[in-house]
């Protein structure tokens, strides 16, 4: 299996080749669309209940059995602080591969695979607020509403901004 | 250097498989070196090693590899001396050949990191060979011949045939061993002679009809087929003869027809009858060696993972059969079972494929002792059993580092030195055993010493002085014993160039609890000290006790179980600070919930209630684990929950259950530290969630 192209470089190198189209996967939290690197996706699923691992950030649900490898799953509403998803059979978990690692994200809803031409990858702005953005990769604008491209290396980084994000 | 005809990948794919060889061809020549020291004379090891460093020199011959040439020819040259008897194996040409092998490695080393040695690089080892080689002046030119014309390597075909008599029967010899021992000389073809075969009414059971002609394809000296015929000589009619020598080296051909033509440049006398003779023993031993494959380790591993799933998988799937189906239907259930025991059985037969001996750590053991006993002027014998018992591949790399260390220790600090053993009364040889057998699921390893044992009194000095135990603080003698365990001990009064490097058993004892395993110390002040290591043999499966904790399940490891029990309410109390003691046979145990520790909810919580599991940590202190029952036994495949997350405290693995579900396994010995960090985390009144995701 190929390893997936580095989905950090997400929006960063955005004009460096105007041309250049890029695949994302856009999908529904709460109110708001984000969107990943679709080379990062595995699998698709449905939620199934996890097995909880003990003293974990209230983000992380615990580890499924996926065809034999322990995936552990984040949910990603909590994550950003808006409180934990109650988790349904119709809820979704994502697949992804970040830095040779498999986890799942659990999102409301898969909308959309977008095509996206890496000009029209805006930064995000910087606000001055305490939540951490390094996770925020950039902004596309899709239809009249915004789609969100997250950096899953800056999102579940070993070390890094993560750690101290969302936790309060 | 190298050939253009083969492309890049080609050349790289043979030179990675001749590196894999030296490797292995130089773990084999530390081992015969070891032997060499221990037996002197013995003219097996001598060829072995001869036989490893000639390869080596052929192989990088083909690689351009000049220097390790070079210097291959010339250890070669001192060998094939000590080979011939014309040079004497004695305490400097031994340690010439210990140094030599060194550099030997180190070249090879450079080469495989593709630098160039140093010109000068191993000179003082060459020059050494060189004066020894010079020893007997006269002598020198043959040996050099008979170095440059190796004749292990020359391969010959025979024409042998064999037409026993009906003596041969009447002595109880057995045509077919003797075959079979010349299949193991090299490539035999075999045709059997039923001419003489008479009719079957007319067949006397007595006689003997048969006779074979027979084609051997071999590296070895005709005297060395003739010895396979050594005990039926005069009961057999007997013809031996050598149609052909390959091309590669024709010297002492009896009657050469080369298939191709020869090298000319390498053509050389015939050495003498006697180093044939000699020599030819030890090639048949190189023979019969157990056949075997070359095979990429992870094609190993992923055949060891999905026979993993496959036992997965059939026990999800036996599990639903037993839900949805009439218990009657006995022939389904029966195939069950059936499939159940092919699987178990495949699941055996895929992990022996990952055993190997633990031979190849022992091995390099004895040179260790050789070393570590020279620079502490001591004297030291190595006795070693076991060395067959086999052991899972991972185990064995990891069991490596912690071995040397507990054998330099015991000579460095368990052997006394030998005034000291003299003045009390034992031989001034101090003795080491390191032994291995099995035990279930388990290896044991036995590191044993008859030094002077732990001494309880500056143990424990030591320890108050360090900090590691509160001055007056009473402690048993198996406690002092275990001080030797804690992180920062060393009871070493100088750093010596030998031990006292920083590691200490506290490192052992964390590379074996890493392995699954524990190491205990019985010593006897006077008389020595003996650790002994219990060690899983694979880290692939487990045998655990499935656990219920309200809705979630667990394994614990079965060998840490001593017994569960289900406590009345007056066996337990709780201690100011937090925690309960259980009292079991008047034993007082601590105990922990897992449900607490674990934070899972609508687990019982009155240990009166439940059942309190209770265990055997590596240090031998007991612990009560309270659950709320206990499923039942289980063998479990190990997975690893760091590959995609990170470490989690208290939780060793994960596994499957048949329902498809993730079970985590409960690290025991991690369950101390983390109960003792809940019980203050809780004490604090704002205690903040737990850390984040710990850093791997």
């Amino acid at each position: 299996m190929a390893e997936p192209q580095d989905p950090s470089s997400t929006g960063t190198d955005a004009g460096a080749a105007a041309a250049q189209t890029r695949q994302f996967i856009s999908f529904r939290v709460g109110d708001d669309e984000f969107a990943i690197d679709i080379m990062a996706v595995r699998e698709i699923k449905g939620w199934t209940e996890t097995t909880i691992l003990p003293n974990q950030q209230e983000y992380m649900l615990g580890v499924l059995n996926l065809r034999g490898t322990i995936v552990p799953i984040f949910d990603l509403r909590c994550r950003f602080g808006l409180g934990l998803t109650t988790a349904t059979r119709s809820h979704v978990v994502i697949i992804v591969a970040i830095g040779g690692r498999i986890l799942g994200l659990l999102v409301d809803a898969v909308s959309d695979i977008l095509t996206v031409n890496a000009a029209d990858i805006r930064p995000v702005p910087d606000v001055d607020q305490p939540v951490d953005s390094a996770f925020l990769a950039g902004i596309i604008a899709v239809g009249d509403s915004m789609v969100v491209l997250l950096s899953l290396e800056n999102l579940f980084s070993h070390h890094g901004p993560a750690d101290t994000a969302v936790a309060a | 250097m190298p050939t253009p005809t083969f492309g890049s990948d080609e050349l790289a794919q043979f030179r990675k498989t001749f590196f894999e060889e030296c490797t292995e061809l130089l773990a084999d020549l530390e081992e015969r070196l070891g032997a060499l020291a221990a037996f002197s004379g013995d003219i097996e090891s001598l060829n072995a090693i001869f036989r490893a460093v000639h390869s080596v020199k052929a192989g990088a011959g083909a690689f351009g590899y000049s220097v390790l040439v070079g210097f291959a020819h010339r250890f070669e040259a001192l060998l094939d001396r000590l080979r011939d008897g014309k040079a004497d194996l004695d305490e400097r040409t031994l340690a010439a050949l210990v140094a030599a092998a060194d550099v030997f490695s180190a070249l090879i080393d450079l080469a495989r990191q593709d630098e160039t040695p140093a010109d000068d690089f191993g000179a003082d080892v060459a020059e050494e060979l060189a004066a020894l080689l010079d020893g007997d002046g006269p002598a020198r030119p043959a040996a050099r011949v008979a170095s440059e014309a190796p004749e292990a390597s020359a391969e010959r075909i025979y024409r042998i045939v064999f037409r026993p008599n009906a003596e041969l029967f009447r002595h109880a010899n057995e045509p077919l061993y003797l075959i079979r021992e010349l299949k193991t000389l090299g490539t035999l073809t075999v045709d059997c002679d039923l001419s003489r075969l008479p009719p079957f009414e007319a067949l006397n059971v007595d006689d003997a009809y048969l006779s074979w002609t027979m084609t051997l394809q071999a590296e070895c000296r005709p005297a060395a087929v003739a010895e396979v015929f050594e005990f039926v000589d005069d009961e057999c009619e007997l013809t031996i003869e050598e149609i052909a020598a390959t091309p590669a080296v024709q010297a002492e051909a009896v009657a050469v027809t080369p298939a191709a033509p020869a090298p000319a440049a390498r053509a050389t006398p015939t050495p003498a009858p006697a180093t044939a003779a000699r020599t030819s023993g030890a090639t048949a031993g190189k023979s019969a060696a157990m056949s075997s494959i070359r095979v990429d380790l992870a094609r190993v591993d992923r055949l060891v993972n999905m026979v993993g799933e496959l036992v997965i998988a059939q026990a999800m799937l036996a599990q639903q059969f037993v839900e949805s189906h009439d218990r009657e239907d006995s022939a389904g259930l029966q195939g069950f079972e059936h499939l159940a025991g092919l699987t178990r059985e495949l699941q055996e037969c895929v992990m022996a494929i990952r055993m190997q001996p633990l031979k190849s750590v022992f091995s390099r053991m004895p040179r260790l002792v050789r070393d570590v006993s020279h620079k502490t002027g001591k004297e030291v014998r190595l006795e070693m059993a076991g060395e067959q018992t086999e052991v899972d591949k991972t185990v064995i790399e990891e069991l490596a580092d912690p071995l040397t260390h507990m054998i330099r220790n015991a000579v460095d600090h368990g052997i006394e030195d030998t005034a000291a053993r003299l003045a009390a009364g034992k031989p001034a040889e101090g003795v080491i055993r390191l032994s291995a057998q099995h035990a279930g699921s388990n290896i044991l390893i036995h590191v044993e010493d008859d030094g002077a044992g732990l001494n309880r009194d500056r143990l424990l000095d030591k320890a108050i002085e360090k900090g590691i135990v509160p001055p007056g603080a009473k402690l048993s003698g198996e406690e002092i014993d275990e001080l030797i365990f804690a992180p920062g001990f060393s009871t070493a009064a100088a750093v010596t160039d030998v031990s006292g490097r920083g590691v200490g058993m506290d490192v052992v004892r964390r590379n074996i609890m890493a392995l699954g395993g524990r190491v205990q110390v019985v010593s006897t002040l006077g008389r020595g000290t003996r650790f002994t290591l219990v060690i899983p043999l694979t880290l692939a499966v487990l045998d655990g006790m499935v656990v219920a904790v309200g809705w979630e399940k667990y394994i614990l490891p079965l060998t840490s179980i001593v017994e569960s029990f289900r406590p009345d309410r007056g066996q337990i109390r709780s201690v100011p600070g937090g925690g309960e003691v259980a009292s079991i046979r008047g034993e007082f145990v601590r105990l922990v919930h897992l449900a607490r520790l674990f934070g899972v909810h609508e687990a019982v919580d009155d240990p009166s209630q439940g059942l309190v599991v209770l265990i055997e940590l590596a240090n031998g202190s007991k612990l009560g684990i309270v659950v709320d029952e206990l499923i039942g036994q289980q063998q479990v495949v190990i997975k690893s929950l760091q590959d995609n997350h990170d470490p989690v405290p208290g939780i060793s693995g994960a596994t499957i259950l048949g329902n498809g579900r993730v079970a985590l396994i409960v690290d025991i010995e991690e369950l101390t530290r983390l109960n003792d960090r809940s019980d203050r985390a809780a004490r604090r009144a704002d205690a903040p969630p737990r850390p984040l995701l710990v850093n791997a």
